[in-house]
């Protein structure tokens, strides 16, 4: 072998190698046919977030639109393809309220908002560790697990943050229990479910009372620990989901109720059911629950329905089709509010794409869709 | 609470006769093998290797622009270096796609443990002591060593520098000063002395203190080509300030030799972390201690050799979160183990050896964390190995049994846990200087303490994850006095098959997570590397590299999943490096390019998980000139010279162009 040849041998190996790199684009949309049109429903449609796992910067914003058929999927990008580094990182819950669009993205500390119809861009509010966003009379409320650092350093109290929804501001912030997660409000008060799931093993146990008027903590219910889901029913109660702590306590669904004399907002039943999320429609309660087996080393998933007038259990599997057998880990839950509809998402291995079901009413599956990863929060458009 | 527990070529350029030091592990016939150093790396290493290796000597390393062993790691071929960026950033290697907790990393004889996580952060060695720096894939070609060493899937040993002195020398000194981006101050020194006849020291230490501080940029354009949005930030919490101090007593026998190490690393860093969406710095910091002491004795007495070895080693690990927005987390990680190795090697006739080594192991972890189990866990090994040598044939057999017993405090500790894992290794010269070889080998690794035990998340039923190894490969070397001085190529395929993998799986509710033997992959696999050196006038010596590795690495965990088949994350399906060197008297100019290709950053191979290739040149020129009796040596690297913007991991950006110069001094 010459010498020539070994060069020629080695003066190709670096272009043949070398693939090119691009400009790198921004984050395309993918469109899906679903097919199931409603153009006379006065449901426009529904987003769906994405939370993304920690880190990866992808918590992204799905949407389904009832006069196409179109499912959109990441369109947050295109856009708005200006924002650096694009929604954010984990998704943690979505509103609408008026004309805009509210999505809580925990890991990037802030709220963003958006206009409701077209998803386009109005501003974001700096919340840190924000959770959950609801809104009442013209204001947004915003849980965050962080209160003033000041108080407890090692583990501060949580706060809820309100937002004035016209000038996209923090206006005011009240102190609640340790690591607030879901919020409700009833006749202008607040009902914020505390964690503490920074406290491990001393957990909060509380519901935190905030009076609207003049936005202050009145009181604290004791319920039960680790606390993170609150849905009220048409009854004015409160149906509050205690995580327990994964080791003796066991997971349960509170009720809360102020049907007494006193009016006074208390725990009245305790239904021993394991609920990771529920959406409430009519007297139904649509829930799933989730609970590991130690001994099959596999989770035990039910979807069942909880009557809210007799708070009796009266289905424990709302899917009827089988479909639930394809399911790894339902992580959120949504019923339409015209045609009862039951959504179901599935987070699969939280680091992969998910899936999207839709249900009809009797619990059978009419599609499903892939979906960003995590799927788990949807809130819908109307017309 | 989210809880994700967040993982070369061969021999090298060419000993010139410019070059002082012996380059010990060039494999070439003519290599003499007279001092105790080589005696311990090479004296059985056959013309041929049995099995597939790829070296760097330390003069290579230093034209190499490399901070750390991690850098160089990028040389080889079927390597994967997991870079979180910047100086202080975590780096782990990942041999063949087979997960960075098969890969064996063993310094100066002794492997490296870390019983917490399986992990070594090659980050934390640096180069400056460093005399060699090789890979072996499957394990080293002696069958006289612990029993540990035939457990690992792949291996790196790294060797640091160790006196040799020439008559009537009877000290060594060395200074050396790096500085350059990021704020960088590197001051090392190096004494080495000779005691008796028999015996010599060396005491080698060294600063490292950086800022971390670099510039990133993020750009995207829209698909008509406009500009959507181009930023450029500074990495912040990336700063490092690190000490190691390192003493060793190397002691010469009849036919034999000990050595005795003490090593003591120290360092806090910050944890940059992912840059994401309005989160440019983080609050997260680490301080790190890893102390060892460590003997060996190695004798031949007529038809056996013994080879022993100690060590004791102590880890502390200081975790913190200061982060104003999250979870406040303070977590101090301890970790001791004790290591007791014999390893002997008897000469049955002139072609034929066998051996037999037994380890012991003891390892404990100590955590403040809530829930956690503090473990202990001993490990017994035993290995039987043969190998044969019949001229153009060679074999080497070897087996290894793991015997594990763990404790819990206050919980029943899982049941004892045993793997045995053979291995078979071949090689046949088939025309001069044209070897076949081949190899076969089973390894695991043992489930982990955090695998295990850590709070909530560990399951103590795992059992060990597999991995089995088919290779076979060319090979060809010539070494000749004329133009073309030195030639090496090799190629090997390869497939690797991974199963009982140990993943995250989602536990119960709202992000919990356990570990299950769940996952599978099947790795196919290239890898090429090529060598040849040439004298094309007087005193200029041309040296070209080059490496490719092509992989298909794919998940088949589980035909459900949407990721069935797709390659694994992080795995590009080719990459290369190439290096130029040319030495001109004193002067030396080294190019070196390394190409990463399009990988995904998660399990599914969509374009939302799509990474893009990076490809880096590296340049350095060195001058090498005497000051009396002084030998010095200036070097400047630019690194990243097209200041190309790219991620190795999604979110942790790597810096662009940068600079560094090292001055060294040598008595």
């Amino acid at each position: 072998m010459n010498t020539k040849t070994i060069f020629l041998y080695f003066l190709p190996l670096l272009p043949a190698i070398t693939s090119c790199r691009e400009d790198q684009l921004v984050v395309p949309t993918e469109y899906e046919i679903i097919g199931d049109e409603a153009p006379d429903s006065p449901i426009r449609g529904f987003y769906l977030v994405n939370e993304g796992n920690m880190g990866s910067n992808k918590c992204t914003l799905d949407f389904y639109d009832y006069y196409t058929g179109l499912y959109s999927r990441n369109f947050y990008s295109e856009r708005n393809p200006t924002v650096i580094k694009e929604l954010g990182d984990v998704g943690n819950d979505i509103g609408i309220y008026g004309s805009k669009l509210y999505v809580v993205v925990n890991c990037s500390h802030k709220v963003e908002v958006m206009d409701a119809h077209s998803g386009i861009r109005l501003g974001q509010i700096d919340i840190p560790n924000c959770r959950y966003v609801r809104f009442h009379r013209g204001k947004a409320y915003v849980s965050s697990y962080v209160g003033p650092v000041l108080i407890d350093p090692d583990a501060p109290k949580g706060a809820v943050y309100e937002i004035d929804t016209t000038s996209m501001s923090v206006t005011r912030k009240v102190l609640v229990g340790y690591q607030p997660e879901e919020m409700e409000i009833i006749d202008d008060y607040m009902y914020v479910a505390n964690s503490g799931g920074y406290r491990v093993p001393n957990y909060d146990n509380t519901v935190s009372v905030i009076q609207m008027i003049d936005f202050k903590q009145v009181r604290q219910i004791p319920v039960a620990i680790n606390l993170h889901r609150v849905k009220k029913d048409r009854y004015k109660q409160l149906w509050v989901s205690s995580r327990g702590n994964y080791r003796g306590i066991h997971s349960c669904l509170c009720v809360l109720s102020q049907d007494n004399p006193y009016n006074k907002m208390e725990c009245i039943d305790t239904i021993p059911v394991a609920v990771s999320n529920m959406a409430i429609r009519g007297d139904s309660l649509y829930y799933y629950a989730t609970e590991w087996n130690e001994y099959a080393g596999a989770n035990t998933i039910s979807y069942g329905i909880i009557d809210v007038k007799t708070r009796q259990v009266i289905s424990d599997n709302f899917i009827t089709d089988g479909t639930e057998r394809d399911i790894t880990i339902p992580y959120g839950i949504a019923i339409h509010p015209v045609t009862g509809d039951i959504f179901v998402t599935d987070a699969k291995n939280y680091v992969s794409s998910g899936t999207l079901y839709c249900f009809d009413r009797n619990g059978r599956k009419k599609w499903s869709v892939r979906t960003g990863d995590i799927p788990a929060h949807i809130v819908f458009l109307n017309k | 609470m989210r809880l994700l527990l967040t993982s070369f070529l061969f021999n090298v350029l060419i000993t010139h006769a410019a070059e002082t030091d012996t380059t010990i592990t060039h494999l070439s016939p003519r290599d003499t093998i007279n001092t105790l150093h080589e005696v311990l790396v090479t004296a059985t290493a056959p013309t041929v290797e049995v099995i597939p290796a790829q070296t760097l000597s330390g003069k290579e390393l230093q034209q190499l622009n490399s901070n750390s062993i991690a850098d160089a790691l990028r040389y080889f071929a079927g390597v994967q270096v997991k870079d979180y960026g910047g100086v202080g950033g975590i780096k782990t290697v990942n041999i063949r796609s087979m997960g960075t907790n098969h890969t064996g990393v063993v310094y100066d004889g002794v492997e490296l443990g870390n019983a917490q996580n399986g992990q070594i952060d090659l980050g934390q060695f640096s180069l400056d002591n460093i005399d060699g720096v090789s890979l072996y894939n499957g394990q080293k070609s002696q069958i006289l060593q612990p029993a540990k060493d035939f457990g690992s899937a792949g291996s790196i040993y790294i060797r640091t520098r160790s006196p040799k002195f020439n008559p009537g020398e009877t000290y060594h000194a060395r200074l050396a000063l790096r500085a350059g981006s990021f704020d960088l101050l590197n001051p090392s020194a190096l004494v080495e002395l000779k005691l008796t006849e028999r015996i010599s020291a060396s005491l080698s230490a060294e600063w490292i203190n950086s800022s971390g501080k670099y510039k990133f940029r993020y750009r995207r354009v829209n698909p008509a080509g406009e500009l959507a949005y181009d930023t450029t930030a500074t990495r912040q919490n990336g700063d490092i300030n690190a000490t190691r101090l390192e003493l060793n007593f190397n002691g010469n026998l009849n036919m034999g030799y000990w050595r005795f190490k003490a090593y003591n690393y120290n360092s806090e860093r910050g944890v940059p972390g992912a840059i994401v969406n309005n989160v440019w710095r983080r609050g997260e910091r680490i301080w790190d201690t890893s102390s060892f002491i460590q003997g060996s004795y190695s004798q031949t007495f007529g038809r056996w050799t013994t080879l022993n070895n100690i060590k004791y080693a102590f880890y502390r690990t200081h975790y913190v979160n200061n982060d104003d927005k999250q979870i406040k987390i303070d977590n101090l990680y301890k970790q001791k183990e004790i290591y007791l190795s014999s390893a002997n090697d008897l000469m049955l006739n002139s072609w034929w050896r066998a051996s037999v080594s037994y380890d012991f192991m003891w390892n404990t972890l100590d955590a403040d964390v809530y829930g956690f189990a503090k473990p202990d866990r001993f490990t017994n090994m035993l290995s039987i190995a043969t190998a044969i040598d019949l001229g153009r044939f060679k074999f080497q057999g070897s087996a290894l049994g793991t015997f594990i017993h763990d404790r819990l405090q206050g919980q029943e500790a899982p049941k004892d846990k045993h793997v045995l894992t053979p291995a078979a290794f071949a090689s046949f010269d088939i025309y001069r200087g044209l070897a076949i070889r081949a190899f076969y080998k089973q390894s695991y690794r043992m489930p982990t303490f955090n695998d295990l035990y850590y709070a909530d998340m560990g399951n103590s039923k795992l059992d060990p994850e597999r991995v089995t190894q088919y290779n076979v490969g060319l090979i060809f070397t010539k070494s000749s006095r004329g133009f073309v001085s030195d030639m090496r190529f090799s190629a090997d395929v390869y497939y690797n098959t991974v199963k009982d993998k140990i993943v995250a799986y989602p536990k119960g509710q709202q992000f919990r997570w356990t570990m299950l033997n769940l996952g599978r992959a099947h790795i196919k696999g290239i890898d090429i590397t090529a060598l040849t050196t040439f004298n094309p006038a007087k005193d200029l010596y041309v040296t070209l590299r080059a490496q490719y590795t092509f992989q298909q690495a794919i998940d088949v965990t589980n035909p459900a999943d949407n990721y069935y088949r797709d390659q694994i994350p992080y795995i590009p399906r080719n990459s290369g490096a190439a290096v130029i060197n040319i030495a001109w008297r004193k002067w030396n100019l080294n190019y070196s390019y390394i190409y990463v290709g399009e990988r995904y950053n998660q399990q599914e191979n969509i374009k939302y998980n799509y990474t893009q290739p990076w490809y880096t040149s590296d340049l350095s020129l060195s001058r090498d000139f005497n000051l009396g009796r002084v030998s010095m040596r200036a070097l400047l690297e630019v690194n990243n010279l097209l200041s190309q913007d790219y991620d190795v991991i999604l979110n942790y950006p790597m810096p662009k162009r940068n600079f560094r110069i090292c001055l060294t001094a040598e008595i």
